[in-house]
């Protein structure tokens, strides 16, 4: 194995990074805010105002694309483009490129919240932006994994680390989704609308097919490859087995492809379709905790920092959360539990517990972890990390709870038949039912984004130290020199 | 070629590839005792580079 030693930080492209990272925490902050407000527009349905700019349809995919694509998707390039080059210990592969990566990147998340506002949808779930926003990401995913691709063929490691696997297939498989998933015809040059080239029950196969690949490569394999390196990084020993990584790997790739159709049971889809899906599903079960138990068990002989390190907890409440939610989702997909669970809340407290405890507590651990090097200083403040690691799990563990109770409660209360074979509760009843579980759910979200703030400020201090330490030292060497 | 043209044909022949692929990986990587020591070696790649490192007060 080479061992390049790499001298300063100063041989990496951070600054992209930087531009990223922070954009990560913005829209962490205005996603989460939206998705307080349409909870709490559950809860309290006054607060549609009757407008229909602020109503819950139109507002809930803006917190969806503001979370995934803006807090996750910055997030994944941020540090994506920080491991690929430190593993490879070369610099970033065209930076121009990547510079149009962060702002092509912005501009959708920016226009699709704007035609969401104004009421332009395609009415596919995290795929609703209009065929013009369609086509900015598809320039913006070429350019992204020009940048990314090129930089591992100009490594100075010989070995690609497995990481960097995890990002790749990451890159690709969204690159197929979106092609295939947003195929369509625009109505005219001048118009946002367009007819899908699917119609029907293909048309739905074709959604969900992008949907949960969507939760398996952008929101799971992109965020493996986040923990196996800074898992390992912040633990300050290797991964627990790099063989087990490769295999996690491919039994992912190979198996995520064919679960889409799990959700689409009990539809007009042939029946074998939606068995091949749960089949995959359950399949699924043994590499996810494969890859949970390895990235807990590189904890070995160290679980000490659990105690006294809140970033390390943070990465390993998140494994522990991917090893329930996937434990739960095979769960889900299994036909009799389906029949009883979807379209109920429990689906939403499911993605809820993927969401919220696996993807945004390894990339708030993560980000921990990489936004002091990026600016050369240390945390501002290790209590406010304890604090937001505390309101996040409080607030998700709420979250899931009232959405469990809620979900279970409406699957029960919708079958429920009386004596005489008709339904025992109308409808609005089960809503009814339902209302001390959604301000649960609010107060989930509330005390899960006052995390979040916290962990904006502290940020803004540790780059505020950062940079006050970077021009201090600046103006030592000025006066040394004079 | 008409036998590649029918799904009922092509659906089990791609599972079959997938499998074997799948089995020949984990062959692979777990069959010799000397490959799956080169192989654990790769996963000190994110150390190569530590010097640089500001030390984090917050790790342990």
């Amino acid at each position: 194995m080479s061992a390049t030693s790499v001298a300063a930080a100063e041989q990496y492209d951070y600054e992209i990074i930087k531009k990223f990272s922070i954009m990560a925490i913005v829209w962490g902050v205005v996603g989460m805010s939206a998705g307080v407000f349409i909870a709490s527009q559950l809860a309290w349905p006054f607060l549609n105002f009757d407008s229909p700019y602020l109503s819950f349809g139109r507002f809930r995919p803006v917190h969806t694309g503001a979370v995934i694509f803006g807090f996750g998707g910055s997030a994944l390039f941020a540090t994506s483009y920080y491991v690929v080059q430190r593993t490879c210990q070369t610099r970033l592969f065209a930076p121009g490129l990547a510079t149009f990566t962060f702002w092509g990147w912005q501009a959708v998340i920016v226009l699709a919240a704007l035609s969401y506002v104004m009421g332009f949808s395609q009415g596919r779930e995290y795929a609703e932006m209009e065929w013009p926003i369609d086509l900015l990401i598809l320039f913006v995913w070429v350019a992204y994994g020009a940048v990314f691709i090129g930089t591992l063929m100009k490594r100075k490691q010989p070995h690609i680390y497995v990481a960097n696997w995890f990002y790749l297939s990451f890159i690709l498989v969204t690159a197929l989704l979106h092609t295939f998933n947003n195929l369509a015809v625009p109505v005219n040059l001048f118009s946002l609308k367009s007819y899908s080239l699917f119609s029907g029950a293909q048309d739905a196969m074709t959604q969900w097919w992008y949907g949960h690949n969507a939760v398996g490569f952008f929101l799971t394999a992109a965020f493996l490859g986040m923990m196996y390196y800074f898992v390992p990084k912040h633990a300050g020993r290797p991964i627990y087995s790099y063989r087990l990584s490769i295999v996690h790997f491919w039994a992912l790739s190979f198996m995520y492809m064919w679960v889409g159709t799990h959700h689409l049971h009990w539809t007009a889809l042939p029946d074998w379709a939606s068995t091949l899906g749960a089949t995959f599903s359950i399949m699924l079960l043994l590499p996810s905790w494969g890859g949970m138990i390895n990235g807990i068990m590189t904890l070995s002989g160290a679980w000490d920092k659990l105690r006294t390190d809140p970033i390390m907890r943070f990465m390993i409440v998140a494994l522990s959360f991917y090893g329930m939610s996937t434990f739960e989702g095979p769960l889900m997909s299994l036909k009799d539990v389906n029949a009883l669970s979807h379209y109920t809340d429990w689906t939403v407290g499911h993605v809820h517990s993927g969401a919220l405890g696996w993807v945004a507590m390894i990339a708030f651990g993560s980000l921990y972890h990489m936004i002091p090097k990026l600016w050369k200083t240390e945390i501002f403040s290790v209590r406010l990390i304890n604090a937001h690691f505390w309101l996040a799990t409080i607030g998700t563990l709420l979250y899931i709870t009232a959405m469990w109770i809620s979900g279970i409660s409406q699957g029960l209360m919708w079958r429920a038949f009386d004596d005489f074979g008709n339904l025992q509760y109308s409808f609005v009843e089960s809503v009814a039912a339902m209302h001390p579980f959604y301000a649960m759910r609010a107060i989930g979200g509330m005390f899960f984004l006052s995390g979040m703030l916290l962990m904006a400020y502290n940020i803004f201090a540790t780059i505020r130290q950062g940079v006050r330490d970077a021009d201090a030292t600046q103006a030592r060497s000025a006066a040394a020199a004079a | 070629m008409d036998w590649f043209a029918h799904p009922e044909n092509t659906k089990p022949l791609g599972l079959l590839i997938f499998f074997v692929t799948f089995c020949a990986i984990v062959l692979w990587v777990y069959g010799s005792k000397k490959r799956g020591k080169k192989l654990e070696e790769h996963k000190n790649i994110p150390f190569l580079d530590d010097e640089d490192e500001v030390k984090d007060k917050s790790n342990g």
